[in-house]
């Protein structure tokens, strides 16, 4: 308990990192994911190419390798940013394709039929999509969201191993400080929970709100 | 050309004119972004054949073929331990005694709600275990949590009627896992059990974080070594490939294995999983198991 009381404002302070890294890569992630997932239906072909490699080498790519790349290797091209930014960059762009296949497997549920009904009806493409497909398609995208955002929360932990301020890089100088390390790691598990939980929970309550037939 | 979606109807000559349009101004914007990467690498310097020397040594090579076999040792032990944990997890979970149930259920949604990274840590650091040992306990832990549920949601997807009928035949609840209901649920779950392997395969790479020589950390070596002039860069151009074509096999794999049980007559009494890694949503709802 003294670890925790001794030391609120680091671990504070690491919280704070986490939830920082997990929403600013959530938001890019999201627009990203958007933006493939778009491409990805397109009816253009070398769109479609793009967003499939996209896709495809972010999913098979080691988060760790991808800091490593990122973190160590855009430096050689004279792109110089707070450490913070890159990691910001290389989670959301991993995330993006997790969210991108969510996404376009969500637009693929929604069954051809309706969309052929609102153009029958005269709708032009983006009432189409605005008003028919994506509602329904945003129902049954909620929960691999979710489950996406959550393994997001969990992976910004790597930004804590590249020397990013997070809540896992809150044990180096605890342990140097000699407090108990697996009292230390403990109150390091709690706010973990504490992240991935409570989006477990926001995204509960949308499923509740918007899912599918509850 | 295009799989049906309903987001338009299969095009017109206009429209297909107006696309190529689009198709040509794309395949331009992309042609371009690649060039400016390729020009980038090439005026700073990349494709120096001091920064490509060093793999043409025998010793290098070993060093990179030395880190991908530690690689792959941590990944069959990680995979075959959390095969062995997630079955253990599973039957703990799907047991009639309730504390039993309760403490499987608090072990599988405690480790999957945990970062792996911070278990890996942990093993490291505080109980003080070697790299290879922390990385596959870590790596067991985790995915061993997260097959149990692959496993649970496998055997309770199989068709109600299958499990009725094998009571009403007088086998005891051991019979009927055993006989009936896991191999069926085994067979549909096997794609999601090989996604799972993929995020495993992946992960091994963390072992980079904890000093365990596998092949990042090879490629690192390499990387930070003046002589060469630093060739950061052709590492990852080296070590990327090998990384991605791994996970595409294993997950090509998975697909291939969906594909061919979706014709399978032994799981007609199961939907057969999609190739996807396992989900991490606690508690509420779990999306369905098709």
């Amino acid at each position: 308990m003294n670890v925790l009381l001794d030391n609120l404002s680091l671990y504070g302070e690491g919280l704070l990192g986490t939830v920082e890294l997990t929403v600013y890569a959530s938001l890019l992630a999201l627009v990203l994911g958007f933006l493939m997932a778009a491409f990805r239906v397109a009816p253009v072909a070398s769109l479609r190419v793009f967003g499939t490699a996209w896709v495809t080498v972010l999913r098979n790519t080691p988060l760790t390798l991808l800091f490593f790349a990122v973190v160590l290797g855009l430096p050689r091209f004279g792109l110089v940013l707070p450490f913070k930014l890159f990691a910001i960059l290389a989670l959301g762009c991993y995330t993006s394709a997790f969210i991108c296949e969510a996404v376009r497997s969500g637009i693929n549920t929604v069954p051809v039929g309706q969309g052929e009904a609102a153009r029958s009806l005269g709708m032009t493409f983006p009432q189409t999509l605005g008003e028919i497909v994506l509602p329904q398609a945003f129902r049954s995208v909620i929960p691999p969201i979710g489950s996406t955002l959550i393994a997001l929360a969990k992976n910004s932990a790597i930004a804590g191993a590249f020397s990013v301020v997070e809540l896992l890089g809150v044990y180096k100088p605890l342990s140097e400080r000699g407090y108990n390390i697996i009292w230390t790691f403990f109150w390091i598990a709690v706010g973990y929970l504490l992240v991935t939980l409570t989006i477990s929970a926001i995204f509960n309550v949308l499923e509740k709100r918007f899912g599918v037939a509850s | 050309m295009i799989t049906t979606t309903a987001l338009y109807d299969v095009p017109g000559p206009r429209t297909r004119a107006r696309h190529r349009l689009y198709a040509i101004g794309a395949t331009v914007a992309i042609l371009a972004l690649a060039g400016w990467v390729l020009y980038l690498l090439f005026t700073t310097g990349q494709f120096t054949a001091a920064k490509w020397s060093p793999f043409l040594y025998k010793g290098i090579q070993e060093l990179l073929l030395n880190g991908l076999g530690n690689t792959l040792k941590a990944f069959v032990l990680a995979a075959v331990l959390s095969l062995a944990l997630g079955a253990v997890l599973a039957v703990g979970r799907l047991s009639d005694h309730r504390a039993l149930r309760w403490v499987c259920t608090l072990v599988v949604e405690f480790f999957r709600a945990m970062p792996l990274l911070v278990m890996i840590f942990f093993i490291y650091v505080a109980l003080q275990v070697a790299p290879l040992p922390a990385l596959v306990a870590g790596l067991t832990l985790y995915n061993g949590s997260v097959l149990a549920e692959v496993f649970r949601s496998g055997v309770n997807a199989v068709d109600r009627g299958q499990r009725e009928a094998a009571y009403a035949l007088g086998m005891r609840k051991t019979q009927v896992m055993t006989h009936v209901l896991v191999p069926q649920a085994v067979r549909a779950m096997l794609p999601a059990i090989i996604s799972q392997l993929v995020v495993a395969l992946k992960d091994t790479s963390l072992g980079f974080l904890i000093t365990y020589e596998e092949f990042l950390h090879a490629g690192k070596l390499i990387a930070s070594n003046l002589d060469y002039d630093l060739p950061f860069i052709p590492v990852v151009m080296v070590i990327s490939p090998v990384y991605i074509g791994m996970c595409m096999l294993l997950s090509w794999l998975a697909n291939w294995v969906a594909r061919r049980q979706q014709r399978n007559p032994k799981v007609e009494a199961v939907a057969v999983a999609a190739a996807e890694p396992g989900n991490l949503m606690t508690g509420g709802p779990q999306p369905p198991v098709r």
